[in-house]
């Protein structure tokens, strides 16, 4: 233990001594490469943001392609060292690496996506909404589709992508009783020709409306080859396949969240919180609806999303069952974040099974 | 089970037909270099060189076909590279694949840089009129575009060359036994250095094919590991070009198969069907080399080793 | 015009020359690359090569050194001695995994009990994972002549999905809010693997990676099966008139390979990884292929190999942050190192000869 402390010491002398300067200096570890074109694009818009923002008073560092795990701990700490002030980590896989240098540099602030641990003062998590996008794209699909069968591609069965799931065939069910979904795991994080296949294969089984958890344009492109089938935007606009099969998009919005945040450290305020923003902060973008959507859907979901905005309306409002038929939330009853964010499970009317 | 889970045979047939076009080309390429007794695992880096080739010329000339001849172009100028370490400086091919793979992977994010989120140009399939309205056969046969034929094409070439021609024997007897071949007066350094050439510029084809036509977009990292695939399917192929054929729609046929049944509500488990493309072609050369006894015995005998002409 | 010539036996100049002139000739190189992306050479060669070493920060980053080389060092070391006696086990990477799933297992299915045993019996299932892992390759292909290439290649994409069942549903952390992972071994003194003394990485997987390259050092040197592996690689036949069995051999190479590494397995997953997660590997089994053959498949070299792989990812990272280098670059940098490496190598075991066409 003594040791440890030694240690700790010797970091947190070392965090001191870069105090001094008066450039702010915000530093971004990403988990893929900047060229992925989607979740670490994203972030990096983000971090340009900044730079725009605050020009000569901020510098920035960035790390690609950080490994979780045992490397994400060494950028972590070489990152405090060389005179980070903030330091974002974006990936969930970063939680417990950002918690343990975050307690050795109490100077130092962390910011780590979508996680829920803050141990010391110095952490702070943020998310974005990403299911209320989905609860618009599933009114659209709902209206969209003639065969009545929508299909989601998920990556791996984890709560965000379940939110996705359970956010969009509500609102699909809610504008079109007869709607039924098909869920696809690919059961990786990248892999485009994949994703490809499994539009494919959706596409085969009758599935006209195509909602993707993975980020790159593969379920477009392959929408794209069969007329009548549409499909949205994720991460990003998407906007090459404008106006058909896109006909809308989710967009990972981190600018305003990053510029606020980076602002805090500047003017001193710094303190830490736990956000979790969607559409009303800007973090959850709707791209532009496409004139491939009739005009009525189109004001429907736009009105959606304001009522989601404005905050009268929460995407998992009661009544709401779980799959197996039992009770989740009573009429009128929102879930609360806790809930939502751990959440693995299915709601009342999709069929299959969540991966275990 | 109606119609076997909803799933049409014939589309999930012409489904595989172009799934396994990447690999096929790539690991087709690979026989060869093989076959010339040279070890190359440098395919994943030569197949994403080749993507990254290949879209660039495609969107820069907007012509697919100049795209697929550049992502070919790219893949055999990686493949020099390799030629050039294990041929002239002898070095350790095994080393040098895995080296290229990860300096393959490095210059195309590079290069691509600038180029994301752009959609190339279309490559259309070909028309055959009415013969693609034939009820199954013309789904399976005659709705496809250029590269799933060719990609056939060059399996039988390569199969009627190594099998019939003066090229072919000459290449067997170069990658049996090098030093014997070299008494007998052929060139050793040429011949395998033509063999990587035509290796580094298939990969690359199969590169372009994943970027230009399967996905189509250019993101770092796209090839996801199909050319160690493709490396798997030359030794299940037990280095003979038609069973890379059977090699290549089997592993993609599995891979489509596992998605059309998770997409139909199939109830066996999920995480069971995505290792299922691993487990089957485990299974499936297992019955065929303990059928045969000897299919482990025909790789090349002098596969992996140095040439130097000692006189 | 210029030619190789062989040398009688390798020179053993040339033999400790080599990486020294390759490293010289990829700064160059390097530098060129560096240039055209617009920073400056100079500060870059130094931060990648220079800094982790000796730079402001050099008291963390050699204990880093060692965290990063050691699985790469125990892996290779591993894989080496099937690689002389020629057989190819390239699913490092599976089996890796597998000792993780395997070790980590033992210890969370006792949390939270403390027992001194707990530790030591993780490290013996993992070591018992990767050879079962190991041992599939090598059973099908003595059994079922089935090509050990394939075969241990695909296993590392099944393990793979085991690990994600593994993060996702019976390894899963139950406080951990429905997310996926297991739970940190870092805040389980019995099954953990922290640093030995604080702040030199020293942990027991690196412990266990220099024993390991003694261990090799003495097999291959002294000892009778260190000898038929070496006969076993060089001359199968002359190996099978010696009494070599081949059957045995490959069963023995697959298993210690695949032991060794998924001992790197559990002991990352214990120490410096701390849990299970769907992405807890990150590609140290391929990786450990270059390692190995860098090494020329000699125990002291592979250590020296582990520890340049090393400072190329830690030198290489900082070069990223602190000069904006994209990481693609520093990718194809190491590429390059590699090719250098490799290339210049010849001059161990071939001289150049510069002669005219009459002349040959």
């Amino acid at each position: 233990m003594k040791k440890i402390l030694l240690a700790t010491a010797a970091l947190s002398l070392m965090a001191g001594a870069v105090l001094a300067q008066d450039k702010t200096k915000a530093c971004f570890v990403y988990v893929g490469p900047i060229g992925d074109g989607g979740w670490t694009y994203q972030h990096h818009q983000g971090l340009m943001a900044v730079e725009a923002e605050f020009g000569d008073k901020v510098e920035t560092a960035y790390q690609e392609n950080v490994p979780e795990g045992a490397d994400a701990e060494r950028v972590l700490t070489q990152m405090a060292l060389s005179g980070c002030d903030i330091i974002f980590t974006t990936s969930f896989g970063y939680m417990d690496a950002t918690n343990a240098v975050a307690a050795k540099f109490p100077d130092v602030k962390f910011e780590h996506a979508t996680g829920f641990k803050r141990d010391t003062p110095n952490v702070s998590t943020y998310n974005a909404r990403f299911y209320e996008g989905r609860a618009v794209m599933g009114t659209i699909a709902g209206r969209m589709t003639k065969s009545n069968k929508i299909g989601y591609i998920g990556s791996f069965p984890i709560p965000e992508v379940i939110q996705g799931i359970n956010a969009s065939f509500i609102h699909a069910k809610k504008v079109n009783s007869d709607v039924t979904i098909s869920v696809v795991w690919a059961y990786t994080w990248f892999d485009p020709a994949k994703e490809a296949d499994a539009a494919k294969a959706l596409i085969e089984q009758g599935v006209d409306v195509i909602l993707a958890h993975t980020d790159s344009t593969a379920p477009l492109a392959e929408a794209a080859k069969t007329p009548g089938v549409i499909g949205f935007g994720q991460a990003s606009d998407m906007e090459a396949y404008k106006p058909s099969p896109r006909v809308s998009s989710i967009i990972d919005n981190w600018a305003p969240y990053y510029i606020e945040r980076v602002g805090a450290v500047i003017d001193g305020t710094w303190a830490q919180k736990d956000t979790w923003a969607g559409i009303s902060g800007g973090e959850v973008l709707i791209g532009e609806i496409t004139e491939a959507v009739p005009a009525e859907v189109k004001a429907e979901a736009e009105a959606l999303a304001a009522s989601i905005a404005d905050g009268s309306y929460h995407p998992f409002t009661g009544p709401l069952n779980k799959q197996d038929g039992t009770p989740w939330l009573a009429e009128g009853v929102v879930a609360n974040d806790g809930e939502l964010a751990g959440l693995n499970f299915y709601v009342e009317g999709i069929t299959g099974d969540i991966p275990k | 089970m109606m119609e076997f889970c909803g799933i049409n045979p014939a589309v999930l047939v012409a489904s595989l037909m172009v799934a396994s076009v990447p690999i096929l080309l790539a690991a087709i390429g690979e026989l060869v270099v093989e076959k010339s007794g040279v070890l190359n695992l440098g395919v994943e880096g030569m197949m994403i060189m080749g993507a990254i080739c290949g879209f660039i010329t495609a969107v820069s000339t907007g012509s697919p076909l100049l795209g697929f001849l550049g992502g070919a172009a790219g893949g055999a100028v990686l493949s020099l590279m390799f030629a050039f370490l294990t041929q002239v400086l002898l070095a350790n091919q095994v080393a040098t694949g895995l080296a290229l793979t990860l300096f393959g992977l490095g210059l195309s994010s590079l290069m691509g840089q600038g180029y994301n989120g752009i959609k190339p140009p279309l490559t259309e399939a070909l028309n055959f009129g009415p013969l693609s309205d034939i009820p199954v056969l013309g789904r399976i046969l005659f709705s496809h575009d250029w590269v799933v034929y060719a990609s056939v094409a060059i399996i039988a070439a390569v199969w009627a060359v190594l099998k019939y021609t003066r090229t072919g024997l000459i290449l067997r007897a170069v990658g049996e036994n090098h030093d014997a071949a070299h008494a007998l007066g052929y060139k050793v350094g040429l011949v395998r250095l033509l063999a990587i050439l035509f290796g580094g510029a298939l990969a690359g084809m199969g590169g372009a094919y994943l970027s230009l036509v399967r996905v189509p977009q250019w993101t770092d990292g796209i090839t996801a590991g199909a050319g160690w695939i493709a490396l798997a399917i030359v030794v299940f192929a037990s280095w003979k070009p038609w069973r890379v054929l059977i090699g290549g729609y089997l592993f993609g046929g599995i891979s489509v198969l596992q998605l059309n049944l998770q997409a139909c509500g199939s109830r066996i488990p999920v995480e069971y069907l995505s290792m299922s493309p691993y487990l089957i072609t485990i299974l499936v050369l297992v019955i065929m080399s303990s059928g045969r006894g000897r299919a482990a015995l025909n790789a090349p005998a002098s596969l992996g080793q140095s040439f130097h002409a000692s006189r | 015009m210029v030619t190789l010539e062989k040398r009688p036996s390798p020179s053993r100049f040339w033999s400790a020359a080599t990486p020294v002139v390759a490293v010289a000739l990829t700064m160059l190189a390097g530098g060129v690359m560096f240039a055209l992306l617009g920073k400056n050479p100079a500060e870059a060669i130094r931060t990648i090569f220079w800094d982790p070493l000796f730079g402001e920060f050099a008291w963390y980053l050699r204990g880093q050194l060692l965290v990063k080389a050691g699985p790469l060092i125990l892996i290779a070391i591993g894989l080496s001695l099937g690689f002389r006696a020629g057989i190819w086990n390239i699913g490092a990477e599976g089996q890796y995994i597998m000792g993780a799933i395997f070790g980590a297992s033992v210890g969370l299915a006792v949390f939270p009990t403390d027992n001194r045993l707990i530790f030591p019996a993780m490290i013996i299932a993992g070591a018992f994972g990767g050879w079962l892992w190991g041992m599939i390759p090598a059973i099908l292909k003595t059994r079922f002549n089935t090509n050990e290439i394939l075969v241990s290649l695909m296993l590392v994409y099944v393990a793979e999905k085991i690990l994600s069942k593994a993060a996702l549903g019976f390894l899963r952390n139950p406080e951990g809010a429905g997310f996926p992972g297991s739970r940190n071994f870092n805040s389980y003194p019995a099954a953990a693997n922290p640093e030995l003394i604080a702040g030199t990485g020293m942990h027991w997987g690196v412990v266990m990676a220099f024993i390991a390259v003694i261990f090799a050092y003495i097999l291959l040197q002294r000892h009778i099966l260190g000898f038929q592996i070496k006969l076993a690689g060089q001359a199968p036949r002359a190996a099978r008139f010696h009494g070599v069995n081949p059957q045995r051999m490959v069963v023995l190479c697959l298993g210690i390979s695949g032991a060794c590494a998924g001992l790197a397995g559990v002991f990352e997953v214990t120490g410096p990884a701390g849990q299970i997660s769907i992405d807890f590997n990150v590609g140290y089994g391929f990786t450990a292929i270059i390692v190995a053959f860098l090494g020329r498949l000699n125990p002291v070299g592979i250590l020296l190999a582990g520890l340049l792989m090393a400072l190329t990812y830690i030198g290489g990272e900082m070069a990223s942050t602190n000069l904006g280098l994209p990481a693609a670059a520093i990718q194809a940098f190491q590429g390059m190192l590699l090719f250098f490496l490799l290339a210049v190598d010849v001059m161990t075991n071939y001289r150049i000869r510069l002669f005219t066409k009459g002349a040959a």
